[in-house]
């Protein structure tokens, strides 16, 4: 069973959608209950990951599974490859999490072709799940290109007035990115297959070495970067994202910010950084910089908007700012930050767009000034929205603080000290406009009609948010149960990334220093 | 042991999370009170406790794990406590004041809607600050100092539906957030500065032990300590950060006595004595905050002396009275900071629950009356002695406390700060002056408005006036206790010319000591000096009170004058020297339209524009290369005569 984890898990939505395919299109109840279902499923076959204590001791690749695919000769090999580590295994877990909140959250909120929606809601967590387990580009490619289908769809069919505009600015930014990503992939592919290094198809692993020279390595790191840059999104590749999340339904939102922006952050990770080690140095300025100046460009946007939504989804910019600044420090702390982080905007953000689509449903605009007093009228809603709202802009004891500060430490030890310096205002102005909303929409008295008679949370409501509230204090106080995990694959992969992992360490024990250090250089010298 | 110091903070912790959930429910105001005002006690009980214990101890120093926190590779963070003589100082104000207001709380918020809500945060603050005062690491202050923070943001936005009430809560969490902004930097450089020598820790008594590896007086420790004085300066309302503690006075009395006045607002004291071995090292620093002090201690006074409302007046006393605790701690006189800190808190919060009953009085007696009068106004005051003695009685102890009357406890705390500014190796006479001159202004405007509430007749409106009632026993007994403390808590710190054996600072010495001594930090002058210095002080402040009696008392009509007389003087202090304005013109309204800007000038109008372009342009592209496919064979025939000419024309040319 355990051999089998993975492919289950990844495409039980799959088998879910051929099952929901002959039910009845007319009883939404039952298609909606069918797909809970499936994905708490998922979730449950998901859930030993988890569990699992091989991550704590062992950075490599587990769970693999290994078939030859599409084989044609030695022209051409395509594998299904798939395994996971420490650094897929959170964002794993916060796909199988996420989804069925998602679906229970459209309990009330959608209405037409209800069948349609469960059916792109499930094909998008088949293709999210896969890009996170694959271990060889060309299956990441396919499942890459998977989820953005369902997606425009989410976005053109069942989004907002908007939505054929939005949802074309998606897929021409994405597919855009894609394309040169596609390239990028063929090249390194022929060019391992001529230099007779490749035995395995498009295996990563085997790619991660290859020997490529400084000039290759920049140019793929550029079509790799560029790709991963539009989805994360860095500014200024970044305008889809603000009409992109207006214009789709909750759900849809909730996932995007969740999952699909991290797929942008996970590129990096685990493909832009690792295979092109020695470009790698001379972008990071450059990205550094692009980093903070969305922190802060984010920020400042943000603090104008009238839309609630894209409020949110501009300090999503923000916030994934602080994600690639701790990656790009190549340290543990910087590196543990960004992921950590990434799960923590996962969280926060995927309940704001709750939150959003809460009032949304109640009042159907999510302009601020129509709002103002709803806090006497839905304390429970108030009280949660307070928490996450703290929890975003980076409380300390909650979630945001943990992943913001290692990847400042981080940053700060890794040579990007002003970088940091700078994105560290984004504290302040985080506070700014996230209060300056709450004040707006929560506080002061009811000056709208419209608002008398709003109901506060529902019970179905309450236990959407619960699960997420768990989270924000538990990575806020207790984040170890997450960096144990993620430690060892860590570590490898700033091997892999030609940093020194261990470069700053405590000296209270200089024997253990020197081994480590002896270590990584061993390790470095191997490859 | 001190193995139980984890339940000082836990006790309240309960309480918050309890009226939290079920307070909505139970509803029951004694209960919702009796357990949060339990609690605090409690803990107060636990740490009077360890206070004792470390008393008897050789021991000074003691550490506890809780668990961990963040391990990320060799990085590691653990949950710590650390108990020393000044976080034993430190819990015992919280918990001891913070029993105190909670049970002042119980009378003074009867019948508020939000009743369970207000003592849920105030436990919550109570848990923040004690985490504050007992982090054993940075980050665990950390916790506390932006804990505090939000609990702070909460109360004072505790009546929501007031516009200015959410307002003012913002600008203290923003405000706030601009001084943590430098306290996380202060503490990034400080962990890389570390780092690079080799000791990679937050921990506070590895920080000390290892602050030696700095240069002293190097770039690196100035930037470092400066930073964190950018911390305290915003949660302290120094100069630059002060604006928003005077807005804070939106929140409920008892908030203000707690947070606004005995504790939170102390924090940044605390923290510069809780690092005092790397603040000693950076003379520099040291100059800025002995500065920064003595001005913040001396233009608040000035503001201090036009405000009318009751709690204006305390509140720019506070960040005052914080201005001479800055100025101790810039010129090395730490332990006689922390012991102003600690004399303050008595007879600040005193004065504030003072006020507190005061307004709570007269709002009582209006609303019986069914008057919309402002409570809060003092020029609707006069002639309350009579009707609320104990209240009087408190109040009057404590504004002799604070205006440096000998044998007060303020005058014990801040005559040691004012020759310590002049005697120190790190002082300077213009200190003492600065110093001096505010000591003065207090000293009048603190009487200024026990005359213009106590004293004189009552302008109360005439239909009220039979309605105002004293406070209840809740109300009293928290006044006559702190009052009580304002006339004795000094008595623990005599300094050695007036025949005492100041037994705080001996207490504290093992804190402060090596720092002063490796830096060279002491006080020297004659006898003499001290004394004279000692008289001039309390001379300045009898006069300031002899001044506020010829105004208030004796002549009623000169104040109307004297503001004609000097009317734009007056226009400048009452408006706080327009510093709300200028931030607005400097900070608020440039980033707003950068923001207007950056969205609908750069977002939409250049990216957007390069991508809708793009999109334009294949369009375009598209429409004009369809034409080419026009479908008929002479058009194709056309074309290619027209290549073949072309690739010729070529080839032979």
């Amino acid at each position: 069973m355990a051999d089998y984890l993975l492919s289950m898990m990844t495409f039980f939505p799959l088998l879910g959608i051929l099952i929901l395919l002959f039910l009845p299109r007319d009883n939404g109840g039952l298609l909606k209950g069918f797909t809970l279902a499936v994905s708490l499923i998922t979730f449950a076959i998901s859930l030993p990951l988890a569990f699992d204590n091989v991550f704590t001791t062992s950075g490599g690749m587990h769970y693999r599974e290994f078939y030859q695919w599409i084989n044609i000769g030695d022209f051409f090999q395509m594998n299904y490859n798939i395994g996971i580590d420490g650094i897929s295994l959170w964002l794993v877990m916060l796909t199988t999490f996420i989804t069925p909140i998602t679906i229970l959250s459209t309990w009330n909120a959608v209405e037409k072709n209800i069948k349609g929606f469960m059916v792109m809601l499930l094909l998008l967590e088949t293709g999210m799940l896969g890009a996170f387990i694959s271990l060889d580009l060309f299956l990441f490619y396919v499942f890459w290109e998977l989820m953005l289908i369902p997606m425009y769809f989410l976005i053109g069919i069942w989004g907002g007035k908007n939505r054929i505009y939005a949802a074309v600015k998606f897929f021409i930014y994405t597919a855009v990115g894609s394309l040169l990503m596609l390239v990028a992939i063929i090249f390194v592919y022929y060019y391992a297959q001529q230099s007779g290094t490749i035995t395995n198809g498009f295996g990563i692993q085997e790619l991660y070495k290859l020997d490529l020279p400084y000039n290759a390595q920049f140019w793929l790191f550029l079509a790799f970067g560029f790709s991963f840059a539009i989805k994360v999104p860095m500014f200024p590749l970044h305008t889809w994202l603000p009409d992109a999340h207006t214009e789709a339904p909750t759900a849809g939102s909730v996932i995007l910010a969740a999952v699909l922006l991290k797929m942008g952050t996970y590129g990096y990770v685990r493909f832009a950084m690792p295979l092109f080690p020695d470009a790698l140095p001379t972008f990071i300025p450059f990205l550094a910089f692009l980093s903070v100046v969305g922190i802060i460009y984010g920020s400042l946007v943000a603090m104008m908007q009238e839309d609630i939504k894209k409020l949110v989804a501009y300090s999503s910019v923000a916030h994934l700012g602080f994600v690639m600044l701790g990656v790009f420090a190549l340290n543990l702390q910087g590196l543990a930050g960004g992921m950590i982080q990434m799960v923590n905007h996962g969280i926060s953000t995927g309940a704001l767009f709750l939150i959003v689509g809460f009032l949304y449903e109640r009042r159907h605009t999510r302009l601020i000034t129509e709002f103002g007093g709803i806090a006497t009228k839905m304390p429970i809603f108030a009280t949660i929205f307070m928490i996450i709202l703290f929890s975003s802009i980076g409380l300390p004891g909650t979630n945001g603080f943990v992943g913001e500060f290692l990847a400042l430490m981080g940053a700060f030890q890794g040579g990007l000290r002003w970088y940091a310096v700078f994105a560290t205002t984004g504290v302040i102005l985080a506070a700014v406009y996230m209060l300056w909303v709450y004040q707006r929409v929560m506080f002061g008295k009811v000056t709208n009609p419209k608002n008398e008679n709003l109901k506060d949370l529902s019970v179905r409501e309450i236990i959407i948010m619960l699960p997420l509230l768990l989270f924000v204090f538990w990575i806020g106080i207790y984040p170890n149960t997450f960096f144990s995990k993620m430690n060892p694959a860590m570590e490898q992969m700033l091997i892999q990334m030609g940093a020194n992992p261990v470069a700053v360490v405590e000296m209270h024990q200089p024997a253990a220093v020197e081994h480590a250090v002896d270590h990584a250089e061993t390790q470095t010298e191997h490859k | 042991m001190y193995s139980n110091l984890w339940l000082i903070p836990f006790f309240p912790l309960i309480g918050s999370i309890f009226n939290g959930l079920f307070g909505k429910k139970i509803k029951n105001e004694a209960v919702i009170g009796g357990i949060a005002t339990g609690l605090m006690f409690l803990s107060f009980l636990v740490a009077a406790q360890n206070l004792f214990k470390l008393l008897g101890d050789t021991k000074k120093v003691h550490e506890l794990v809780i668990a961990s926190w963040m391990t990320v590779g060799n990085f590691q963070l653990n949950w710590e406590l650390l108990l020393d003589p000044l976080s034993a100082v430190m819990i015992m104000v919280v918990t001891g004041v913070g029993t105190l207001i909670h049970l002042y709380s119980i009378g003074y918020m009867h019948g508020e809607e939000g009743y369970y809500r207000f003592f849920c945060y105030l436990n919550l603050f109570a848990f923040a600050m004690l985490m504050l005062v007992l982090g054993g690491n940075a980050l665990v202050m950390f916790i506390g100092w932006e804990g505090v923070g939000l609990c702070s943001y909460l109360l004072i936005g505790y009546y929501y539906e007031k516009k200015s009430a959410s307002t003012a809560a913002n600008k203290a969490f923003i405000v706030n957030r601009v001084g943590d902004f430098g306290f996380l930097c202060g503490l990034l450089t400080l962990f890389w500065a570390l780092a690079e020598k080799g000791v990679w820790t937050l921990n506070f008594v590895k920080i000390a032990e290892s602050g030696h590896l700095l240069e002293s007086g190097g770039l690196l420790i100035t930037v470092v300590t400066l930073s964190f004085f950018l911390g305290a300066t915003g949660k302290s309302a120094q100069i630059p950060l002060f604006t928003w503690l005077p807005d804070a006075m939106e929140g409920p009395t008892p908030v203000s006595a707690l947070i606004h006045a005995a504790t939170m607002v102390t924090a940044g004291v605390y923290m510069i004595g809780r690092m005092n071995g790397l603040f000693a090292m950076a003379p520099a620093t040291m100059m800025t905050i002995a500065i920064v002090g003595g001005l913040t201690a001396f233009f608040a006074a000035t503001i201090g002396l036009a405000q009318n409302d009751i709690k204006r007046v305390l509140a720019y006393s506070t960040v005052s009275q914080l201005g001479y605790m800055f100025l101790a701690m810039g010129v090395g006189a730490f332990s006689a900071g922390i012991f102003h800190l600690m004399t303050h808190a008595f007879f600040k919060a005193c004065l504030f629950l003072g006020s507190g009953s005061v307004i709570h009085g007269l709002h009582h007696a209006y609303h019986r009356a069914h008057l919309h009068d402002d409570p809060q106004d003092m020029r609707n005051m006069g002639g309350l002695r009579k009707k609320m003695p104990i209240t009087f009685i408190t109040f009057l102890v404590s504004t002799i406390a604070i205006s440096g009357i000998p044998f007060f406890s303020g005058f014990f705390s801040k005559d040691e700060i004012l020759w310590w500014s002049f005697g120190s190796t790190r002082g300077h006479w213009l200190l003492w002056l600065l110093g001096a001159a505010a000591a003065g202004m207090t000293a009048f405007y603190m009487f200024r408005l026990v005359f213009m509430t106590f004293f004189g007749e009552q302008k109360t409106d005439a239909r009220a006036r039979d309605h105002i009632p004293e406070s209840p026993f809740t109300i009293t007994i928290p006044l006559m206790v702190l009052g009580f403390f304002a006339l004795i808590g000094g008595y623990i710190g005599i300094p050695k010319i007036l025949g005492g054996v100041n037994r705080f600072d001996a207490f504290l010495a093992p804190v402060f000591e090596q720092a002063q001594h490796a830096n060279e930090i002491h006080a020297h002058g004659t006898l003499a000096t001290e004394y004279t210095l000692m008289a001039i002080s309390v001379a300045i402040a009898t006069v300031g009170i002899f001044i506020a009696w010829v105004m208030y008392i004796k002549n009623p009509e000169l104040p109307a004058k004297f503001v004609a007389r000097f009317s734009r003087a007056h226009k400048v202090v009452f408006n706080k020297w327009y510093i709300d304005e200028l931030y607005d013109f400097l900070f608020v309204s440039p980033c707003k339209r950068l923001g207007t800007f950056l969205w609908r000038g750069f977002d939409v109008k250049v990216v957007d524009g390069v991508v809708n372009g793009c999109a334009w342009v294949i369009k375009g592209l598209g429409t004009g290369l369809r034409y080419t496919q026009s479908g008929y064979l002479y058009n194709y025939a056309m074309a290619m005569v027209v290549g073949v000419v072309v690739i010729v024309g070529f080839l032979v040319f």
